[in-house]
């Protein structure tokens, strides 16, 4: 049976040229180049691994943002995707990453016919790792997080490999299913000529509110749970000391600052 | 500069240089240090489509020319001539069959060397004939419906990578230049095995072999066009593929530009940057003039020999001559502008200097192009009737 993958992009600052304010302490964005999330080039190029060992699977990416994530989309169709949509409206704005799931579950019910759901670990931007979770709990589909390989069990399970801090994990995924994934599952591949061609010429449909079926106050800012109130760089820490000489002599460093700091047990 | 590229000619060197960027240059000083072939890469360019740029769609290609593949082969070499080299010396490779092959050899070959599946090779230099090919000794003899090959070629870029073969053989001596015939040759055909690979002062990623053909049977379906055609396909195929060697070269040389002006920008000496001074300005000044010559040049020469002119000799000498030349003296003067910097291997000049130098040899040496270009020359003024004095 032919499947079908969604996978979910997003376009973050690119992180080599951010710059923060010093006077507001924010994010320096203008002028500064969006890229695609790196993770979830992961997740394009999982999807497009297993479109090259079944080549009747289609991978359809979607992402929600301004009209200028469109290049994002087309960046994607030419490393292999096949369709692509945009989910833009300025009722999405401001939101936060229960709104955003709420509008992406929106565009994947709207596909209809989904195998599979594919998103990065997580975006470097806001680094929540929740927008997966988040979406596969409002599909109501089971969901796999920090995936370094899939292998298509039966037409209706897939085998999951996770990469987690306490060891390796093997999963049998029932279908539709969505995964995170992270880098291990294979170095994104770089376009070909021929599929730039395609997404030069490729129709990127947009879809707002209206045509998700939405209701504009369950999305954007006014359907986010949480704002974000202040960012700031974290002050520097002072009174950093750093030890030198031999481990032996660093050792006994060590313990004679912390038994100055009156360290309990010393 | 603006070169006035179509918007597919404009993606053919965006990605080149995307795959030259990412892929070839973080790895450039390995291959050189490993005498590696890069067949990572030449799987990244088989799945990029640019292996097919000069083969027609029928045939699996892009349906594009020499110009598209020159813009490929420059951008490429801008990080690295020994994995252009081997990209290119596929093309030179599948060009004799382009040109002179059967339908049913078209067919059979073109489309995995368009997709990269498989690389080609060219082989028709021999130990006793390099400038001059009407040397070479590797005899084909007819028997039956088959051919026996016997003989070794040398120097074969490619060689024992490749799979598929184009292949240079005598097949009547006493016709002497009718008396050549180009055959397709696998990797795997009874009888045809290689030699020990070379080390080679530069363009150490790509593999250089030899070819040795003992009582090697091939059958007649195997022949490139005609019996004795085979010098015809030679010149033809070099018509074709030189602008491609001239594209190395500018690759080359921007490269060393791109490195020579940013050190210059960033080095201080006396208290400035050296850009700061007239000798190092004077420098960089013919560098990126030379350079920009060089391109204008190939990407002129490449479409006039894509427009398919009578003459395509002359052109194509000139566009595989001075780049040639241009990258080798951009290489060497990038290493002086860097300084011990630049004769250390720890910078990425030196190789690109040790590398230059082949544009001046392979694909006919320059002293063979310039040859060609003045025989062309008293054979074009011998034609006119007008006299300019």
């Amino acid at each position: 049976m032919p499947m079908h993958i969604v996978v979910c992009i997003k376009q973050v600052p690119d992180a080599k040229n951010v710059r923060i304010d010093p006077n507001t302490n924010t994010l320096v964005r203008q002028g500064v180049e969006s890229i695609i999330n790196p993770f979830d080039l992961f997740a394009v190029e999982a999807a497009l691994k297993i479109k090259d060992s079944d080549g009747s699977t289609r991978v359809t990416v979607i992402t929600m943002g301004p009209p200028q994530a469109a290049e994002a989309l087309r960046e994607t169709i030419s490393r292999g995707v096949d369709d692509a949509v945009l989910l833009s409206d300025r009722a999405f704005a401001g939101a936060d990453t229960w709104a955003t799931s709420t509008t992406l579950a929106a565009a994947v019910r709207k596909l209809g016919d989904v195998d599979l759901v594919i998103c990065g670990k997580q975006a470097v931007d806001g680094d929540t790792a929740q927008v997966g979770p988040e979406l596969a709990t409002l599909l109501d589909i089971p969901y796999a997080t920090f995936v370094k390989k899939i292998e298509a069990l039966d037409g209706k399970h897939l085998k999951v490999i996770r990469q987690t801090d306490e060891g390796v994990e093997v999963w049998k995924v029932p279908s539709p299913a969505l995964l995170t994934v992270i880098k291990e599952v294979g170095e994104p591949r770089l376009p070909s000529l021929r599929h730039k061609m395609r997404a030069k010429k490729a129709e990127v449909p947009v879809w707002g509110v209206e045509a998700l079926g939405l209701d504009p106050e369950k999305v954007g800012l006014s359907g986010s749970y949480t704002q974000v109130v202040r960012v700031f760089s974290p002050p520097r820490r002072g009174n950093r000391v750093m030890l030198e000489g031999a481990v032996e002599e660093q050792v006994e460093q060590l313990f004679r600052y912390l038994k100055e700091a009156k360290v309990p047990g010393l | 500069m603006h070169y006035f590229l179509t918007e597919e000619q404009q993606m053919i060197q965006d990605l080149a240089a995307q795959i030259a960027r990412e892929k070839i240059r973080p790895q450039r000083a390995q291959l050189d240090e490993g005498e590696e072939f890069p067949w990572e890469l030449v799987k990244v360019l088989a799945q990029s489509d640019l292996y097919g740029l000069y083969i027609p769609e029928a045939y699996g290609g892009m349906g594009g020319g020499i110009f598209e593949n020159c813009l490929a082969v420059e951008k490429l070499a801008e990080a690295c001539i020994g994995v252009a080299t081997t990209f290119a010396a596929s093309g030179l490779g599948a060009y004799p069959i382009l040109l002179y092959g059967s339908e049913e050899l078209k067919r059979r070959y073109l489309p995995d060397i368009a997709g990269g599946q498989r690389l080609a090779a060219f082989g028709v230099t021999e130990s006793g004939a390099g400038s001059d090919v009407s040397g070479i000794q590797t005899t084909a003899v007819k028997d039956g419906d088959d051919y026996i090959l016997n003989g070794t070629k040398q120097w074969i870029t490619n060689g024992g990578d490749a799979e598929i073969y184009s292949v240079l053989a005598i097949t009547d001596r006493s016709k002497g230049p009718r008396g050549a015939t180009f055959f397709v040759l696998e990797k795997g055909d009874p009888g045809f095995t290689f030699g020990k690979k070379e080390k080679k002062l530069g363009l150490r990623a790509s593999s250089t072999r030899e070819l040795v053909f003992q009582d090697c049977r091939v059958s007649r379906d195997r022949i490139i066009g005609r019996e004795g055609m085979g010098f015809i396909v030679a010149m033809k195929t070099f018509d074709k593929s030189r602008p491609g060697i001239g594209a190395l070269g500018v690759g080359l040389a921007q490269g060393a530009l791109d490195l020579a002006v940013e050190y210059a920008r960033k080095r201080i000496q006396f208290g400035k940057p050296i850009i700061s001074f007239q000798a190092i300005q004077h420098k960089l000044a013919n560098m990126a003039t030379q350079t920009e010559a060089a391109r204008a040049l190939v990407y002129a020469g490449a479409r006039f020999l894509d427009s398919e002119p009578a003459d395509m000799s002359k052109v194509a000498a000139m566009c595989k001559l001075f780049p040639g030349d241009v990258a080798m003296y951009v290489a060497t003067e990038a290493v002086q502008v860097l300084g011990g910097y630049g004769y250390m291997q720890d910078y990425p000049v030196e190789k690109m200097m040790r590398d230059a130098k082949i544009l001046q040899i392979y694909e006919g040496t320059n002293e063979i192009q310039r040859n060609i270009i003045g025989q062309e020359l008293n054979k074009e003024y011998g034609r006119l009737k007008e006299s300019f004095f």
